[in-house]
């Protein structure tokens, strides 16, 4: 039992912590957020320099042979800096479908690209219809000539509007809300037939709106099993909502340090209104809440890389819940005890509390979760 | 990094749960299993049980009677005690005055005490609060005046947990007022039966249990070899009493066997033509509440960690306390919930009109108020955490 970091993971820690201090504090967000992409390419490309992007893939792919942990380690960081790149989209939703799924051309061809930084990645999954149930996909992939013929729309891609290229989940057989019948594809952006949208999201990045109208997908696009890419998408899921819960840990520890120095340094009735104890008692509250953040953040990060899918399920859930629980109830108070200044654009704690509701409302909300969680056979065993 | 215990943690784990299984008493295991109250009779028999395996003092050095066993197998064989629903033994001599006095007691002191309280010969209680000393300790005022050989004391204890049922009483008494209140205590050991002008009233709890107890002095004679560490340093004596393992405070153990009883009783519960587990509205409540343990749990895995890997304790033990016994009270509450009108039963029914694990649940979620209150309530936690941790200014 060790929360420790190792040493290699302290280093990491400190390399992306000293980043986001003199390359990409919150300003560089502020400007970012009014361009069409809201990201750099030339950071991506340095992310992919320092070999963050393939810090947990197995070293034949290029990476580095890490664990979650890792890639969640930097996430917390790149969160407590409001980090646009598409790290999440990228690394870990489409990154980790080709890595875990690809052939060794897919992966030489789509993801060594990433992994350097000179590519980004969409996963494109969730439909107007689908809610959280990722099983729901009425985009359709019909077999056509060698290849496939992919039509349908989708919502909510996570750097959909940027994306070099997409993992496509689209169904090869069944009606939309049967779990067997999802395939997975690799799609250019560049493809004929394929059109998207960026529309602007509450926290200030950007997602595509995509549409698919008769996009021709080659058979060596194909990723993984035809038919059977519902566990996967679920696996990629899991691991996103981790990625989340780590990200949001960030902001969150961010939110609580700010929130304490303002109880320190703002004066009214001629004292520091943290001497107050009301205020006292609500920041030790989220004090507590950005401990348990912490503890469940790792939990997540440790079980995705679970081969038990059970113990994925439900460690993952746990985290989520706690980060749209708990984690809902630091982000409130730092605008609370903040006071009107919070309410404004120019005042960093809104930037935060927006990232922050997002990270919590992809990949399944706290009701989802929760329902999930007590399907699972280990709920139901217990209590004999 | 990884939250897994190791093998040989596992082993253990096996071997002491096997050991509990085999060595309860058939009478205290059929109490255990359906939820049971104990007497203080079948706690002391569990008591000696634990002594002749050696296994009752597990947080006592080797020399004194301990087991020799680190802090992840005390945590491990606490937990596995909670779970079985063994007697909860008393804390006040195994947990607090026996490790003071083996820290802080003279030769003689440790001769006379250690071994009657690690046999169970001798119960202790605790002798701190008073009705004008809570959350203010500092404050208390049970004198202590020096006459010869003795301390005689005068004043008025309470919250004595069980006193009626102990031998030795410690308690903080002042032996000074000057200076700050803190520099003017001591820690005095009192025989509560043997000492004239001591009387102890016990008092009727929510609970419906006579747990707590007002503690008399009336110019009682406590001899000043009695008193452990030096005059007026009593404040350094409690505190150190206090600074035990923290990996138990915060009530996971606890907290996970109420949670399985909550599924029994949902299962054992007709609702129309089904049961109440058949209800997913209950049964997420019961998962919102589980995903809750297991995150407070996660916390107290890096305390244990903390622990077994020498490190001071992080910030997340300073939140357990709060976290966990507002989880623990939350708990029961959904316990009384799921018992519907079975909720209204109370302890002194015929025991047959109820199943016996369903006989105690009002008792307990009435007494368990409590847990929020006792040990530094959340509130002073708060205060704590605020200043000590967060730094935010008192003026």
């Amino acid at each position: 039992m060790n929360f420790d970091l190792s040493d290699e993971q302290q280093m990491i820690v400190d390399a992306v912590a000293k980043y986001v201090d003199k390359d990409s504090p919150v300003e560089r967000f502020r400007k970012l957020r009014d361009t069409e992409t809201g990201w750099e390419t030339k950071a991506w490309r340095s992310m992919g320099e320092y070999g963050w992007l393939g810090v947990a893939y197995p070293e034949e792919q290029g990476g580095f042979g890490g664990s979650f942990v890792d890639t969640a380690l930097i996430l917390e960081q790149l969160g407590r800096g409001l980090v646009p790149e598409p790290f999440i989209a990228s690394v870990v939703l489409a990154g980790g479908l080709v890595s875990r799924l690809g052939t060794a051309e897919q992966v030489e061809r789509v993801l060594a690209p990433m992994i350097a930084g000179e590519t980004t990645l969409a996963l494109a999954y969730a439909e107007t219809q689908s809610r959280y149930d990722l099983f729901d996909c009425g985009t359709k992939a019909e077999k056509s000539g060698g290849g496939y013929k992919i039509t349908g729309e989708k919502v909510w891609v996570l750097n959909g509007h940027a994306a070099d290229a997409y993992v496509v989940v689209a169904r090869t057989a069944g009606d939309r809300r049967d779990e067997s019948g999802l395939s997975l594809f690799i799609v250019e952006a560049s493809a004929d037939g394929l059109s998207r949208t960026r529309v602007s999201c509450m926290d200030g990045q950007s997602a595509g709106l995509i549409k698919l109208d008769g996009v021709e997908v080659a058979a060596e696009n194909l990723l993984g099993e035809e038919g059977a890419a519902l566990s996967e998408l679920e696996w990629a899921s899991d691991r996103g909502a981790a990625a989340a819960c780590a990200e949001a840990q960030g902001c969150l520890s961010e939110l609580l340090d700010r929130t304490v120095e303002y109880l320190k340094d703002r004066k009214q009735f001629g004292r520091a209104i943290g001497t107050f104890q009301a205020l006292q008692h609500r920041a030790a509250d989220m004090f507590a809440e950005v401990q348990l953040c912490q503890g469940s953040m790792y939990l997540a990060a440790i079980s995705a890389d679970s081969d038990d899918r059970e113990t994925r399920i439900a460690d993952v859930s746990v985290a989520k819940t706690q980060l749209t629980r708990g984690g809902w109830f630091v982000q409130e108070n730092a605008v609370q005890l903040f006071g009107g200044i919070a309410i404004t654009d120019e005042q960093d704690t809104g930037l935060f509390f927006k990232r922050v509701r997002v990270l919590q409302g992809l990949f399944g909300d706290a009701d989802h979760h929760i329902a999930r969680y007590e399907m699972q056979p280990r709920f139901e065993a217990a209590g004999d | 990094m990884d939250m897994e215990y190791s093998a040989e943690q596992i082993a253990f784990r096996d071997e002491v749960r096997a050991w509990i299984r085999e060595a309860m008493p058939a009478h205290i295991k059929e109490k255990a299993d359906n939820g049971g109250h104990f007497e203080p009779e079948e706690i002391t028999e569990w008591h000696k049980v634990l002594y002749e395996k050696g296994w009752v003092a597990p947080n006592w050095p080797e020399e004194v009677g301990g087991p020799g066993w680190d802090v992840g197998q005390r945590h491990i064989f606490g937990e596995e005690l909670i779970l079985a629903n063994a007697p909860a033994l008393s804390p006040f001599g195994l947990n607090m005055v026996g490790p003071l006095l083996i820290q802080y007691g003279t030769e003689d002191q440790k001769k006379r005490f250690l071994p009657k309280i690690l046999s169970g010969d001798e119960m202790w209680c605790q002798g701190y609060s008073e009705p004008n000393a809570g959350s203010d300790l500092a404050s208390l005022r049970l004198s202590a005046e020096k006459d010869g050989d003795d301390y005689v004391l005068t004043g008025q204890k309470t919250w004595t947990t069980y006193a009626q049922y102990a031998d030795w009483i410690f308690v903080l008494a002042r032996t000074s007022t000057e200076g700050k209140p803190q520099a003017g205590i001591s820690f005095l050991l009192a025989d509560l039966r043997n000492t004239p002008g001591i009387e102890v009233k016990p008092f009727m709890t929510i609970g419906g249990t006579m747990a707590f107890s007002e503690t008399w002095f009336d110019n009682a004679r406590v001899p000043q070899e009695n008193r452990v560490g030096p005059e007026n340093d009593g404040w350094t004596m409690a505190k150190a009493l206090l600074g035990h393992e923290r990996t138990g405070i915060g009530g996971v153990a606890e907290s996970h066997r109420w949670l399985l009883m909550i599924k029994r009783i949902a299962r054992d519960t007709p609702v129309g033509d089904g049961t109440l587990w058949d209800d997913r509205r209950f049964r997420q409540r019961i998962a919102e509440l589980e995903i809750r343990q297991r995150v407070v749990g996660v916390a107290n895995l890096r305390t244990l960690a903390d622990a077994q890997t020498g490190h001071a304790p992080g910030p997340e033990s300073s939140i357990l306390k709060i976290v966990g016994t507002e989880l623990y009270q939350e708990i029961t509450e959904l316990a009384m919930d799921a018992l519907g009108h079975n909720a209204l039963g109370w302890t002194d029914s015929p025991s047959d009109a109820l199943p016996t694990y369903q006989q105690w649940i009002a008792s307990e979620f009435n007494y368990l108020r409590a847990a929020t209150i006792y040990g530094g309530s959340n509130e002073i936690q708060k205060n704590i955490i605020s200043k000590a941790i967060l730094g935010l200014p008192s003026s």
